[in-house]
């Protein structure tokens, strides 16, 4: 597993029913995109995230494949309708299989 | 005519400019293009790319994407070394269809964006990018 994921999300925790809302995500990771070469001149492996979903109570509202010509750590910024009080759950899996969480729970009001 | 320590500087950098200049779309970007739409032939309109004239540095270059209608977003990096940027699909709960990132360009290249719209057509934007430092080390 890599060392020192982070992820972070911002999102609204209130939001007006069937409101569009901006979601920002950062996670922080070194996505070695298996290009670069250390010192010994062999090439350093690729180790990137390679998905991220986004879902609002289990509907998905974004699902991103990624490959290594994603920056380090990670941004994505995006719109969710949110109909009714729920969860947001954002999800990446790692290319070695780890998987990263955070869920942000919105209300309406 | 005397060349001064400042005129020298300036031809250095115009030199090396040129050089690093014109990298092109290159047979696995056309692949990664035939793969996502079958062939099928794409519209002009329909899909918004917005990314930076000049990026100083190819490692983080802001874009984003939009579509209204879409179904999957594809960004491709013609340039560079594996012309995959992601691909971004878009589920029932999505506000508008337009995602932003950063991505790593390798040179000064087109990037290029393919939408697959609900209707099964496809559309396609690109936009030039010129970088003055490369972000894919080695």
């Amino acid at each position: 597993m890599a060392e020192g994921v982070k992820p972070r999300v911002k999102a609204p925790s209130k939001a007006a029913a069937g409101e569009a809302v901006v979601l920002k995500t950062l996670i922080s990771h070194q996505m070695e995109s298996g290009q670069r070469k250390n010192a010994d001149g062999t090439p350093i492996p690729r180790s990137i995230i390679n998905r991220f979903t986004c879902e609002f109570n289990g509907k998905s509202v974004i699902d991103i494949q990624m490959e290594p010509a994603i920056s380090t750590n990670p941004y994505f910024e995006f719109e969710a309708v949110i109909p009714e009080a729920g969860d947001l759950k954002f999800t990446w899996y790692d290319d070695d299989g780890s998987v990263y969480e955070d869920v942000k729970s919105v209300a309406i009001g | 005519m005397d060349f001064t320590r400042r005129d020298t500087l300036a031809l250095g950098m115009g030199a090396v400019a040129l050089t690093v200049l014109p990298f092109r779309a290159n047979a696995a970007a056309d692949d990664a293009i035939a793969a996502f739409t079958g062939g099928a032939a794409m519209a002009d309109a329909g899909v918004t790319l917005t990314a930076p004239e000049i990026a100083e540095n190819g490692n983080t270059v802001p874009i984003s994407v939009e579509a209204e209608g879409a179904v999957s977003i594809m960004v491709l990096a013609a340039g560079n070394p594996t012309p995959g940027v992601g691909t971004f699909t878009f589920g029932e709960m999505a506000g508008a269809h337009s995602a932003s990132t950063r991505i790593r360009l390798a040179g000064t290249q087109d990037v290029i964006a393919i939408a697959k719209m609900a209707d099964g057509s496809f559309a396609k934007a690109s936009s030039n990018v010129k970088v003055t430092i490369g972000g894919c080390g080695g």
